[in-house]
């Protein structure tokens, strides 16, 4: 029997829904430990399960799990597959869960490559597979390696040789009982060094830059002066009245939020209150506070009015937005034409109305091709790297856990080395560093031993 | 004239592989150049320490001599590591250097099947690539149908002081010149090793009185599973610990370029675990001292081992540096320090089995095959001897996985990685060590050993007792509560433990940081020997570590199942890496665990690898 493994097997920003699919001996059980519903463990093969995935006491999100046993499955394993509706974050997170309960990370095209084993494919197709493997394998370590943002693999780095200067001056104790030249570690001095291990552990996931990007998704500021149809083009895209609308001009004075997940990639819309020259000192601040959301987003959208001329605040507003990511909505287009568009030759302009929902599916094309392009395909990256360095992390903060534990207990320093070792293996793993070779080296070069 | 078994070397490897092939009934030669110094110790005059201690009980339990002869032979034994955990502690006994190899040659002798020849090998005999005897220098030819080769620090031996260069084995005896030119010439990859040796101090020029004592354990011990102690635990002999001193740096950085190795006179690789003094100081030039230790070599003449000062200097500066040691101001010399430099073959060019994989039937075991210490010799050589047999039987060899013993280890390393140093067993190379201990050796490998006819009926008897006995305690503990009386809790306070506040099974109470075995024996009387509730105790304790490193043993497990067929062609895999296909061709592992350690064979080589032998062979 094989570990287990997963892997999200949907395609990352197509689609609403996410699948996460684990295969292997252990696989209904990692799915049992992170799910509230029914007991994934009793209910019949081939049934699909409504319930939670949670986070200890958080729920992550709804989901509904299909539980396939051995052997009649595609791998011949038991394979479960939750699948997710929150996005890319929660289905970041129900990745992260799997790992940290035992799962390991698919290869590419790890899942066919059982199923080759176990005789579930044609062995015609067996060169196949071995193209997928040798294309993909050595890739996809060296991506997430190369993904790691250069001040994280130092990080990571240096704390691996934090830990295995620890581990080195534990092994010449062992494998020179009598030579003083090594500081002897005892329970004390060992607990004393695995707590800042530990701290800078904890500080790394707080720290992991590229989660929040994940997590928060792309903002996207809807400007313009007031009264343009902002609040209603952002009713359009949220599909549900979030917004306050009025016809009377400067009704919101707040910054309005809402998401939505569209290709599987959260984008938050902020909705702001209408910019122009104002003596009114509430307007004003929501003013100030739309400008600062501007300089905040990851893409701008400008509404203009199709039935008047450019304004001296619409003029300004362009100027904003010029250097940004950013899409020209003309609103209003069943009115008559009054717009320069000659001005606006240098702009990504999308035309619709807010009224009778013309033109907004173009601007979420827009969208998509702005962020396809350009972010969310980098972001399937970030993405896995991520959720997999997360989980090696805190995989590796449990085992310095147990050793801190463990020490507690008196049991001796050679057995807790093991639970360190591994800390330092998962910690090798973020960076694709091996073991052995180097805590020998390190036994010799620093550490004077001899006969 | 004709054996079964010839084996080339009266070294540690050359003793163990006669012995055990003769006493699996094989007609054995063993042919050494001088009978004197059969199991010579020409290093330092212990056995044991760490890791190498649970490799002579490995040899033991395997059926093999050196823990018997050792027990015998030393005058001083003590378990290191006590004060940490059971994984890492190891026996180490001072051997006489006199009494030890009287004893080996005694039981050498008495052995049936097995004859003693003096002589120099020079060439082999091979036909169709299978080796099928050997030639002496007269010119005296025997047949055989394996043969093994043990020989040690004496191919092609160079002795190296100072500037000064001596073809000769260790303590003047002769090097053999030719062998391994002829090796070379049918296809062994020869490398050149080194390694050194303290100097000989005389017993009546020493001042013990400024140097620390050293003593045994006031407790029996032995490598043995299967003879009593014969020593007298109140009457063993000291060691002593001394330091060096500023003068002693001194006399060294000033006279570096004298030494063979800083002046350029030394060609082979010396280990780095075995630096040389001269090492020592350069290297970690900011340590005001370092320790040595002195070391009777035997009861029977006065040369102390100068443990921790081997080095290659010319004789006039050794003679500075060791009168700069506290009291060895006025010492004697009776044998300077040197190094030697000796032809090894290259590992990677062995099977598992330790078998040649250039000619057939042809086994090598111990300093050819670039490892360093007796007691790595000695349990490559019970292998070889073991695995000579088997084929002779035409059984499959005997290949111990790294989850079995040290030796596992050991060969495993050798034949996978290779070595370009003496490779030196350390507890680290271990990642199960674990399971791999002093007190369970019998319970790992006398099964092994009995289904490849090294252990005798009885001793597997014993063995199948002591796991009844290892489970029926067990069973006890898990089942029996402890009920808190009155004088249950007096025990308790007695020995300053908390009395528990509820009753609960002893199996419960030992697993407690403050309760040992010893403990538990003053509230119940288990009548188990003492071994048994050693074992007990350490399953209990260490249980969830224990259970950790089966967990990552039964991963490696299922790879090394995947066996590679030997007739595997890896030029027909597609897409294999040209690094991996360059070492899966020269070292050609047996199974998809061991390709796995190779170092250059990445996950994705793997895969592709799997793959094929699926298509293939149809191989799971």
């Amino acid at each position: 029997m094989e570990d287990t493994i997963v892997a999200i097997s949907t395609a990352i920003g197509l689609g609403a829904i996410s699948i996460i699919r684990l295969s292997g001996p252990d696989a209904i059980k990692i799915a049992d430990k992170i799910f509230k519903g029914k007991d994934l463990t009793k209910v019949a093969s081939h049934t699909i399960n409504y319930g939670h995935i949670y986070d200890g006491e958080k729920i992550v999100d709804e989901v509904l799990v299909s539980v396939m046993l051995a052997p009649k499955t595609y791998t011949t394993e038991d394979i479960v597959e939750i699948n997710t509706h929150g996005g890319v974050s929660a289905t970041n997170k129900v990745l992260e869960l799997c790992l940290l309960n035992g799962a390991r990370l698919a290869t590419q095209g790890e899942f066919t490559k059982r199923a080759f084993l176990a005789g579930r494919i044609d062995l015609t197709q067996a060169e196949a597979v071995q193209d997928i493997i040798t294309s993909a394998t050595d890739k996809s370590l060296s991506l997430f390696v190369n993904q790691l943002t250069g001040s994280l693999k130092k990080l990571i780095i240096k704390l691996r040789k934090d830990i295995v200067s620890i581990l080195a001056n534990i092994e010449v104790n062992i494998d020179y009982p009598e030579y003083e030249d090594a500081p002897k570690i005892t329970i004390a001095s060992l607990k004393e060094l695995l707590y800042p291990v530990k701290n800078k552990l904890n500080d790394l996931i707080k720290e992991s830059k590229n989660a929040k990007i994940i997590k928060d998704g792309i903002n996207i500021a809807i400007i313009g002066r007031p009264n343009v149809g902002k609040s209603s083009l952002l009713n359009k895209l949220l599909e549900e009245e979030k917004a306050i609308v009025t016809d009377i001009a400067g009704t919101t004075r707040d910054l309005v939020e809402g998401s939505i997940i569209f290709k599987g990639i959260k984008l938050n819309f902020i909705d702001t209150a209408g910019i122009r020259e104002s003596k009114d000192i509430v307007e004003n601040i929501g003013i100030k506070k739309s400008l600062d959301s501007v300089s905040q987003s990851n893409l701008v959208i400008l509404v203009l009015n199709n039935n008047e001329d450019l304004t001296s605040d619409d003029h300004k507003l362009l100027d904003i937005i010029k250097d940004k990511t950013h899409i020209v909505f003309v609103n209003k287009n069943d009115l008559p034409a009054k717009l320069n568009i000659e001005s606006l030759k240098e702009y990504n302009i999308c035309y619709g109305n807010t009224i009778n929902d013309n033109g907004i599916d173009e601007l979420k094309n827009k969208i998509e091709d702005l962020f396809n392009l350009e972010q969310i395909k980098p972001l399937d990256n970030i993405y896995l790297t991520n959720s997999r360095q997360n989980a090696l992390i805190k995989l590796a903060i449990k085992e310095i856990d147990h050793a801190l534990k463990s020490l507690d207990e008196e049991i001796p320093i050679d057995l807790v080395e093991i639970d360190i070792k591994n800390a330092w293996n998962y910690l090798g793993e973020i960076i694709g560093a091996t073991y052995k070779e180097e805590l020998i080296d390190e036994l010799f070069s620093n550490f004077c031993l001899g006969k | 004239m004709y054996y079964d078994v010839i084996v080339v070397g009266g070294g540690h490897a050359g003793c163990e592989a006669s012995y055990i092939s003769a006493y699996k009934g094989h007609k054995t030669a063993l042919i050494t150049m001088n009978i004197k110094n059969i199991a010579d110790m020409p290093c330092n005059p212990s056995i044991g320490g760490t890791a190498k201690g649970i490799i002579v009980r490995e040899i033991d339990a395997l059926g093999g001599i050196m823990g018997q002869i050792a027990d015998r032979a030393h005058f001083q034994i003590k378990m290191l590591n006590t004060s940490k955990g059971p994984a890492v502690q190891a026996l180490r006994a001072q051997a006489d250097k006199v009494v030890y190899p009287k004893e080996m040659l005694k039981k050498l002798s008495s052995t049936p099947n097995l004859d003693i020849i003096e002589g120099m090998v020079n060439d082999i005999i091979i036909e169709d690539n299978v080796i099928k005897g050997v030639i002496l220098e007269d010119g005296t030819r025997y047949l055989c149908q394996a043969l093994i080769l043990t020989t040690g620090t004496y191919l092609k031996a160079n002795i190296l002081y100072g500037d000064k260069k001596e073809i000769s084995g260790p303590h003047g005896e002769r090097s053999s010149l030719y062998l391994s030119g002829h090796l070379k010439e049918y296809g062994f990859k020869l490398q050149r090793l080194k390694t050194g040796t303290p100097q000989r101090i005389e017993a009546s020029s020493i001042d013990f009185s400024k140097m620390q004592e050293e003593l045994g354990d006031n407790k029996y011990w032995t490598f043995s599973h299967d003879y009593p102690p014969s020593y007298d635990v109140n009457n063993q002999q000291k060691c002593y610990l001394l330091y060096t001193t500023a003068e002693t740096k001194k006399i060294i950085e000033d006279n570096l370029s004298k030494s063979s190795m800083y002046g350029g006179y030394v060609e082979g690789i010396g280990p780095r675990y075995c630096p040389s003094i001269e090492d020592k100081i350069v290297r970690f030039s900011d340590k005001p001292r370092h320790q040595l230790f002195l070391e009777p070599e035997s009861l029977y003449y006065n040369d102390w081992y100068l443990q921790g000062f081997s080095t290659s200097m010319p004789h006039d500066i050794q003679e500075k540096m060791v009168h700069s040691l506290p009291g060895l101001e006025h010492a004697k010399i009776n044998k300077y320090a040197y190094a030697i430099e000796y032809d090894a073959i290259d590992p990677l060019q062995i099977k598992p089995s330790l078998e040649s994989k250039i000619i057939n039937n042809i086994y090598t075991a111990g300093q050819i095959n670039g490892t360093s210490g007796y007691e790595e010799a000695a349990a490559q050589g019970l292998i070889a001897g073991i695995n000579a047999s088997l084929k002779i039987e035409n059984k499959e060899p005997l290949i111990l996985k790294r989850s079995d013993a040290y030796i596992g280890v050991l060969i495993d390393d050798l034949v996978t990685k290779g070595t370009n140093e003496p490779y030196r067993m350390l507890t680290s190379r271990a990642e199960y060590r674990l399971v791999l201990r002093h007190d369970n050796a019998d319970l790992r490998l006398r099964k092994i050993g009995y289904q490849v006819g090294t252990i005798s009926k009885k001793q597997y008897e014993n063995l199948l007792n002591k796991e009844k006995d290892i489970t029926s305690l067990l069973n006890f503990l898990k089942e029996n509560k402890l009920k808190i009386t009155l004088s249950i809790s007096e025990v308790f306070e007695e020995n300053g433990k908390d009395v528990p506040k509820i009753s609960m099974s002893y199996y419960d109470l030992l697993k407690r940081p403050e309760i040992n075995m010893e403990f538990l024996n003053k509230l119940v009387n288990f009548d188990y020997p003492l071994e048994v509730q050693t074992e007990v105790e350490i399953q209990i304790k260490y249980e969830g570590y224990i259970a950790k490193t089966y967990k990552e043993i039964h991963k490696m497990l299922k790879l090394e199942a995947k066996k590679i067929p030997q007739n595997i062609d890896y030029d027909k895999i597609k897409n294999l890496a040209t690094e991996a296909r360059q070492k899966l061709k020269l070292i050609r592992p047996i199974s998809i665990g061991q390709a796995s350690r190779i170092s250059g064979v990445n996950p994705a080589d793997i895969s592709i690898l799997a793959i094929y032998l699926k298509k293939e062979y149809n191989n799971d």
